[in-house]
């Protein structure tokens, strides 16, 4: 089976428009009806439902953020009541209070829809063994694939996370086809399998992965593939949009955004500046059908791109690329925007320096300084001051190519950086000061 | 043992940032190993530096500024005695000028041998070779280590 739903997958771009419009329309009434929350801020933005008369209107909407969940904890945000709702998740804020979601029995069907198209985007379907090593509970990824994947046919195997060596039986026992957990619960696992004396390339039946929850890397996806002998596709989602919602086609190149679920929006973090295709930007989520908590212009803080292109796998929903970074991550020097990501890169190509790395930003007269500190390499160490000279140009050079803005290197000794404290002692920003 | 063995000096060289204390931890900690510094110099650059000293025990030297975190190489150097008196700097300078060493870098200190000038030379044998034929005086290696 190639399509879940193929009317809707395949869809004409137009024709999908239109739905998103109707669609659109019929949500911001509703909210302004409905929601207090939402009304009061469409009011203060001055932004009235007449107000949307076509599909590039969304722009008027004010914005929801991850904080409007907090402030209304738990359900004060929600538009149905108790008696409406059929199950709650819970997500643990990494900045203290937690945030409740609750959903309709509409709301979990569009949920399990979603899931049912990505995963058979990919292959998966009945004669599969999906092991679920996500968390069961409060979290919303393990119920979510569970759901998603009896929906096509698939065997579950709730194994939950944990008990990695009773996993690894299992996959032999149960003949696992593919698995969907976190990219660095994958590789912990394929490590435990090789202590027990199991390749998973060789002695396991897994051919899939379906990896998300947590940023990853190509290099990362490059190691899963090649150690592991599977493929790796990424899933997307957060417990404000439902849960893990969408996933990547048997093409890899992005994950497929239900058009007739969500609109999706790059915009520049800073300027909330509308970016086009291709460009990097931060991702805003509406949508489109969510009757418990409906989210518009959900800013989720994930910066990534996007494809318009339709997709050679045949479908025509934009596809959104892995997430490169946070929003909160982000600098701003002389108006162009950096992300620490993008320098980890860029120093992957230097052997003379370490990964680790500090960055300084400071204000000299007008303009934004930008020192970035790196550690001279043990191997690389020369006596001759022209070699170091000659190391530090390459890394401002590397650096300059990658970011577009100036940046000055400064070698400091090995060992001297601080690491894996976090945004605050990597990016030293004194110009607040 | 060839020529240019009997000549060449093990000097440590020591990537150090610019800031406080760095030559007082390298100082300290080769003061606790019992360490002797011959002569020393510091070559600085914009932000960095790098500090070169001749020791009585490089090896054990290496071994303990790598293991408090130093980012230390060994280079080989050589030495040349100079006369300790007034001109004594330009006789060898002038001498190196003429037979078209290429020196690295060099550096000066006066002990109980008398003036020595330190260099830093590309090709080591060559250096040998030619300062020798010359008539100057290179100091042994087992004069410092
Ligand atoms: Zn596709």
């Amino acid at each position: 089976m190639m399509f879940w739903d193929p009317r809707v997958e395949e869809m004409p771009k137009e024709e999908l428009q239109k739905l998103q419009y109707k669609l659109l329309k019929t949500l911001v009434y509703r909210l302004y009806s409905f929601s207090p929350f939402y009304h009061d801020r469409m009011k203060q933005s001055g932004v009235h439902p007449d107000d949307i008369q076509m599909l590039g209107d969304i722009r008027k909407l004010p914005f929801m953020y991850k904080r409007d969940l907090r402030d209304n904890y738990p359900d004060k945000i929600f538009v149905a009541g108790q008696d409406d709702l059929v199950r709650y998740h819970v997500s643990s804020g990494t900045t203290g209070k937690p945030t409740v979601v609750g959903y309709t029995r509409n709301d979990l069907d569009h949920w399990t829809a979603s899931l049912a198209r990505g995963l058979v985007s990919c292959g998966l379907g009945r004669g599969d063994v999906l092991q679920v090593s996500y968390g069961y509970g409060l979290f919303t990824g393990g119920l979510g694939l569970h759901y998603g994947a009896e929906r096509v046919g698939a065997t579950v195997l709730p194994t939950s996370v944990g008990n990695t060596e009773r996993q690894i039986e299992l996959m032999q026992d149960l003949h696992t086809t593919a698995i969907a957990c976190t990219p660095s619960y994958l590789l912990h696992m394929g490590e435990v399998a090789e202590k027990m004396g199991v390749s998973i390339r060789d002695d396991t039946e897994l051919r899939m992965g379906i990896l998300g929850a947590e940023p990853w890397s190509d290099t990362m996806k490059a190691r899963i593939e090649d150690w592991l002998g599977i493929k790796a596709y990424d899933i997307y989602g957060t417990s404000e949009l439902s849960g893990p919602m969408f996933c990547e086609c048997s093409e890899q190149k992005g994950f497929h955004v239900w058009g007739d679920l969500a609109y999706i929006e790059i915009l520049d973090p800073e300027t909330g500046e509308s970016l086009g295709p291709g460009e990097k930007g931060e991702l805003v989520v509406t949508m489109l059908q969510k009757e418990a908590l409906p989210m518009i212009r959900y800013r989720i803080g994930d910066i990534t791109s996007y494809d318009d292109g339709v997709c050679a796998c045949g479908r025509t929903h934009p596809r959104v690329m892995r997430i490169s970074g946070r929003v909160d991550d982000m600098l701003i020097i002389r108006g162009i925007n950096v992300f620490p990501s993008q320098i980890e890169y860029a120093l992957m190509a230097v052997p003379e320096v370490g990964q680790h790395f500090q960055i300084v930003v400071d204000r000299k007269g007008a303009l934004d300084d930008m020192l970035v500190r790196v550690e001279v390499s043990r191997e690389s160490f020369s006596d001759k001051i022209t070699d170091l000279m000659a190391i530090r140009k390459n890394v401002e050079h590397k650096l300059r190519n990658t970011l577009n803005v100036a940046v000055n290197v400064e070698l400091v000794e090995p060992g001297s950086l601080p690491r894996f404290e976090g945004k605050a002692k990597r990016v030293i920003d004194r110009r607040q000061l | 043992m060839t020529e240019t063995d009997r000549y060449v000096i093990k000097q440590i060289s020591i990537f150090s940032e610019n800031r406080p204390g760095r030559l007082a931890a390298i100082a300290k900690a080769l003061t606790e190993e019992n360490i002797n510094i011959l002569a020393f110099s510091i070559a600085e650059a914009d932000g960095f530096g790098v500090v070169r000293a001749l020791v009585d025990k490089p090896k054990k030297a290496y071994e303990k500024l790598t293991g408090i975190g130093f980012n230390v190489a060994f280079t080989d150097v050589i030495a040349v005695k100079m006369r300790d008196s007034p001109g004594g700097l330009y006789e060898i300078a002038k001498m190196l000028a003429n037979v078209q060493i290429n020196i690295e870098y060099s550096y000066a200190y006066t002990g109980k041998e008398g003036g020595v000038l330190i260099l830093r030379v590309d090709d080591a044998e060559q250096a040998v070779r030619l300062i020798t034929s010359l008539g100057a005086t290179l100091l042994e290696s087992r004069v410092f280590q």
